[in-house]
């Protein structure tokens, strides 16, 4: 035992790596779905070791191969990406026990196994990224994820699954394009590609214009995969199309993946001070963030089907954690980091729920999911829990959230921030108000008076993911002295 | 070990039960409930328990001294009479929420640091909002919705002057706040919404008429109450609090005298009476404050009280409406009887708890030389018993015949009132032991023949005002039954020129209302055009403008790096 746990890191994508072919190859979905399940269980497990030896022991350093680096490839876990790799993982598991039967309805029976290959795929990449401390090797996972996440998109039921997936492609490709593009110039200059030796080498030469157009090339290249406003219009459609065990698990997961890598390069990489004081990089975050939180929100009011309302929200939530992020504090990394996490279990609460809906009345359009409240009490119990952690009503995580950045804005002396904040949190209220009002307070449409609750399978683990919301509403050692810790990483000895 | 279990939990906790319980059992439940919080109250020390640390900041759970003691007792009273008087309900969810409700005001309380009293303050928030709901009429939702809106902007409020007040001062401690201390005006404010200040005291009027016959009684002891109790520890002494208080006393008094729905002159002169506190919390010497906090715990019994009469004339009527009622003393003589019994103690009558508590604020203006606030809050006094103590129970009960025969109230209702009544009488006759509950020592007494005198005069006078009118005739009797005869027999009391005022200034309101609607509505509709499943900012992008953005912003990042 004491051999193998040297090896988590290394286990944490090889696992669900062999488990992709193994699902092609098992040629069935009911067979595809165990191994695909397994190797989620399997990463989670290994993420929850990881997290608990970094929380104790310190960073992990792990070298790919016995190659020492720079030369070889380099894993490197600490509280900053086990914490992403906990969630990514978590949420996989949790997402894969709900969607048997979500599979079921929404995707032809031939391809079913398919779509659990592309799953186990999409997971090994966004776990790839946030292990690796190799700066090529993160584009390398990337390009698995994007490419598995552009066919499961493209599974979704409606035609327009297609061009949403197309757009994506598209977009998602410039993005790494960009990303690749800084990641090559700064092995012009450097020489590595190992992490922790380009940060070594970069020091010396921040004021050369190579250097600094890597930098923007990478930001804006992961501001694209992250959905930075205005680089989220391919978000809402691919959210809106894709199966819904897809968008539970993508909304989740994928941009907080990219955020979290521009977190690295930014932070640890380029250095806070060269970010921050000698670029305005504060600024070039903080006003789009700003823009975000009410521009998506706004957007999200209007909506008329709940999968895209939802996406709306997501990108307002991603404002909320670049806005954290811009503000270059320990608070603002840790209110960063912990909402990385909540948002993460909240979309997955909510996207899952939209699923129990899709499955019983084959739509999410807000019109007809009126009075569901009665037919459906339990998914729209999971609803409501998800909703008020949106909002941020205490005792739920999305309180935590929002109390982190809070604190955050105010070290920061920036009141008008607060007042912003909470401003754009009233409009959140106003959406998620509407779907209350439609599910509780008004008549079923003709038609739809007989839906019933959905099955078991795909309820428990939409009640998990809402009670997850109010656990850590709670209890909240587990994210935040994860995320206080890996501020403190992320800055040390800097600024 | 029960002592360190923390009072509001335990009612909050209880609530879980109550849906598993049918019938007598349920209704038993949550009267005991209560009592066995009282006999748990009796065993605290003053002290604190429950210290814990989160968010970095120091917590105290529970926090026992005189102060939140003494509305402890009060709120756990109030729940009793509250139980008691729905005894026949059978509500699950009313019956719940309503525990959640009392345990969250009481948790609140006792709650020694901000974070903490944010919690509770959110809970009983939403708790009150589902006991609105809980009529489950399309007026209640309505107004719970708008009451939950009001509440939401109060928490939000609350929680960035603790913020505020956290990281300035690195305590979240409750103790006095001040206006002086970064956040403090946020916090203010944030209890100023839910005690009802002018102009954000709508919703109390909106909210409380809506909820059911027993929901009201409930929600009328405990949402402004906690306010009270919240200022009294965080804002004593703010002088500014007694203009509030002042202006609270005065201006709902026009209001309670036109209004119709008797329910709702009953939320009128609720506000009238938070005035007073205010004021007292205002002048905050301790005389002062032991008036205040006395006439919350004298205020919450007669009020229960009053809305328990109108509660059961509601209940065997149908309406609650002055224009409607009248005659009933023939039918429902206890029902009258307790209801004078409010009457009398809300309008501060000599051996009614209303006078031993509200006089001492009167003294105590008048100890520290508040002249005018001191004459407002005598000028109130009139006339709250002219609304209260004289309006209600005639028109309810007396006026002109409505012809309306209804049994007397159910055995439990007239408990629970009879139960009230004794409280208010007791208190006014024997008021030693409240005043031994208070958090200073008292040296005051309430029978000098100067507080007698003087406040029998203005009683006195007020009532042969209304006599005088009544026997020259000035109420015609064939009109009385209309809703424009409120209007027309009580402008004596609102001087005309009051009257016109007011239409101008309601005039000016809805002019300006109007435009701000008409601003909001162009702003939504410019919203809509951009935000709008066919905005821009919403709309499907072709690919190849996401693209030009992609580059726009690149090129963009460039350029502001190179500079």
């Amino acid at each position: 035992m004491a051999d193998l746990s040297v090896h988590l890191p290394a286990l944490q994508v090889v696992v669900p790596l062999v488990a992709a072919p193994l699902c092609l190859l098992a040629g069935r979905a009911g067979l595809a779905w165990i191994i695909a399940f397994a190797a989620s269980a399997a990463a989670t497990a290994t993420a929850a070791a990881l997290a608990y030896i970094t929380i104790h022991n310190g960073t992990i350093s792990y070298h790919m191969g016995g190659w020492p680096p720079p030369w070889g490839i380099e894993y490197v876990v600490d509280t900053a990406n086990a914490v992403i790799l906990l969630l990514v993982s978590a949420i996989a598991t949790v997402v894969l026990a709900f969607s048997p039967a979500s599979v079921a309805k929404e995707i032809r029976p031939g391809s079913q196994h398919l779509f659990y290959c592309m799953f186990v795929l999409c997971l090994t990449g966004l776990l790839g990224i946030a292990v690796t401390g190799d700066a090529f090797n993160v584009f390398v996972f990337l390009e698995i994820s994007s490419l598995s996440s552009y066919a499961l998109i493209a599974m979704g039921g409606q035609r327009k699954a297609l061009t949403a997936a197309f757009q994506y492609l598209i977009m998602g490709t410039i993005g790494a394009t960009f990303f690749l593009i800084g990641v090559g110039l700064l092995y012009i200059m450097t020489g590595t590609l190992n992490m922790a030796d380009m940060q070594a080498r970069i020091a010396g030469i921040q004021d050369s214009r190579t250097v600094v157009a890597a930098f923007a090339f990478i930001t804006v290249g992961l501001a694209l995969k992250a959905a930075l406003f205005p680089l989220h219009l391919w978000l809402p459609n691919a959210y809106a199309f894709a199966p819904s065990a897809v968008s539970a698990f993508i909304a989740a997961t994928a941009t907080k993946v990219s955020l979290y890598v521009l977190l690295r390069f930014t932070f640890t990489i380029f250095g806070a001070k060269f970010a921050f004081l000698n670029l305005p990089l504060n600024w070039v975050l903080l006003v789009p963030a700003v823009i975000a939180m009410f521009a998506g929100s706004l957007s999200a009011i209007f909506q008329r089907d709940v999968k895209r309302m939802l996406a709306y929200s997501s990108v307002a939530q991603i404002g909320y954690i670049t806005l954290a992020i811009s503000l270059a504090s320990s608070a603002g990394l840790s209110a960063a980091l912990i909402h990385i996490f909540n948002h993460g279990l909240m979309k997955a609460a909510l996207f899952c729920a939209m699923g129990c809906i899709f499955y019983r009345i084959g739509t999410t359009r807000i019109d007809d999911m009126a009075g569901l409240g009665r037919q459906m009490p339990w998914t729209m119990t999971a609803i409501v829990i998800g909703g008020l952690s949106l909002l941020g009503v205490p005792l739920t995580a999305g309180f935590i959230s929002k109390w982190y950045l809070v604190q955050a804005a105010l070290q920061a002396d920036l009141w008008w921030l607060v007042i912003l904040i909470a401003l754009s949190s009233m409009l959140a209220l106003v959406y998620i108000w509407r779907l209350v009002e439609a599910m509780y307070f008004k008549a079923p449409p003709p038609g739809l008076e007989g839906a019933r609750e959905a099955p078991l399978s795909m309820l428990l683990p939409t009640l998990f993911l809402a009670g997850a919301n109010i656990y850590f509403g709670l209890d909240t050692r587990l994210p935040v002295a994860m995320a206080e810790n890996a501020a403190t990483l992320l800055l040390r000895g800097q600024m | 070990m029960i002592a360190e279990f923390p009072p509001g939990l335990l009612m909050i906790g209880g609530a879980v039960l109550v849906p598993f319980l049918k019938g007598n059992l349920r209704s038993a439940y949550t009267l005991v409930l209560p009592l066995l919080g009282i006999l748990q109250l009796m065993t605290f020390e003053p002290g604190t328990f429950g210290a814990m640390t989160s968010f970095g900041f120091e917590q105290t759970h529970v926090r026992i001294d005189k102060l939140s003691l003494l509305f402890g007792y009060i709120f756990y009273i109030a729940a009793v009479l509250g139980a008691l008087f729905a005894w026949h309900n059978d509500d699950p969810l009313e019956s719940s929420t309503a525990l959640v409700y009392v345990g969250a005001a009481i948790g609140a309380t006792f709650a020694g640091d901000l974070i903490t009293l944010f919690f509770y303050w959110e809970l009983a928030a939403i708790a009150a909002v589902f006991l609105i709901w809980a009529a489950r009429t399309d007026r209640s939702f309505r107004a719970g919705f708008r009451c939950l809106l009001i509440y939401m902007v109060s928490g939000v409020l609350l929680l960035s002057g603790a913020a505020m007040y956290a990281n300035a001062t690195g305590s979240v401690a409750f103790n006095n706040i001040g206006l002086d201390s970064p956040g403090g005006i946020l916090i203010l404010l944030a209890f100023g919404i839910k005690c009802a200040f002018p102009l954000l005291h709508n919703w109390l009027q909106d909210g409380y008429p809506e909820a059911s016959v027993t929901g009201t009684v409930f929600l009328s002891a405990f949402t402004t109450k906690l306010a009270v109790y919240a200022l009294a520890r965080g804002f004593a002494g703010t002088e500014v609090l007694i203009w509030i208080g002042v202006a609270m006393t005065a201006f709902p008094i026009f209001y309670a005298v036109i209004e119709n729905d008797l329910r709702r002159v009953l939320a009128y002169s609720l506000n009238n009476q938070l005035g007073f506190m205010v004021a007292g919390i205002g002048i905050g010497s301790t005389l002062a404050i032991n008036g205040a906090v006395s006439h919350a715990f004298a205020h919450i019994i007669y009020k229960a009280l009053l809305f328990m009469t109108m509660g059961a004339v509601l209940f065997r009527t149908g309406t609650a409406k002055g224009s409607e009622l009248g005659g009933l003393y023939k039918t429902m003589p206890w029902t009258t009887g307790f209801c004078i019994v409010g009457g009398a103690s809300i309008s501060g009558f000599p051996l009614f708890s209303g006078f031993v508590t509200k006089s001492m604020i009167l003294t105590a203006a008048a100890e520290e030389g508040y002249l005018v606030p001191f004459l407002v809050l005598l000028f109130a006094s009139a006339g709250v018993f002219h609304h209260s103590g004289i309006k209600i129970p005639f028109f309810a009960f007396f006026a002109h015949d409505s012809g309306k025969r209804p049994k007397e109230a159910p055995f439990n209702m007239l408990l629970a009132m009879g139960l009230a009544a004794f409280l208010c009488i007791a208190i006014g006759v024997y008021p030693q032991p409240l005043y031994a509950l208070l958090p200073f020592p008292v040296d005051y007494l309430p029978y000098t023949t100067t507080h007698v005198i003087t406040m029998l005069q203005l009683l006195v006078f007020s009532g042969l005002a209304f006599a005088t009118l009544q026997r020259t005739g000035l109420y015609p009797p064939e009109l009385r039954s209309t809703v424009l005869d409120f209007d027309f027999s009580y402008r004596w009391l609102a001087p005309r020129a009051a009257g016109w005022l007011m239409a101008v200034a309601e005039n000016a309101g809805m002019t300006v209302t109007s435009k701000f609607l008409l601003l909001l509505r162009g702003l939504i509709d410019r919203i809509f055009q951009t935000h709008g499943p066919q905005g821009i900012l919403a709309r499907t992008w072709p690919t190849g403008s996401m693209v030009l953005w992609a580059a726009a912003l690149l090129a963009l990042s460039l350029l502001f790096y190179y500079q």
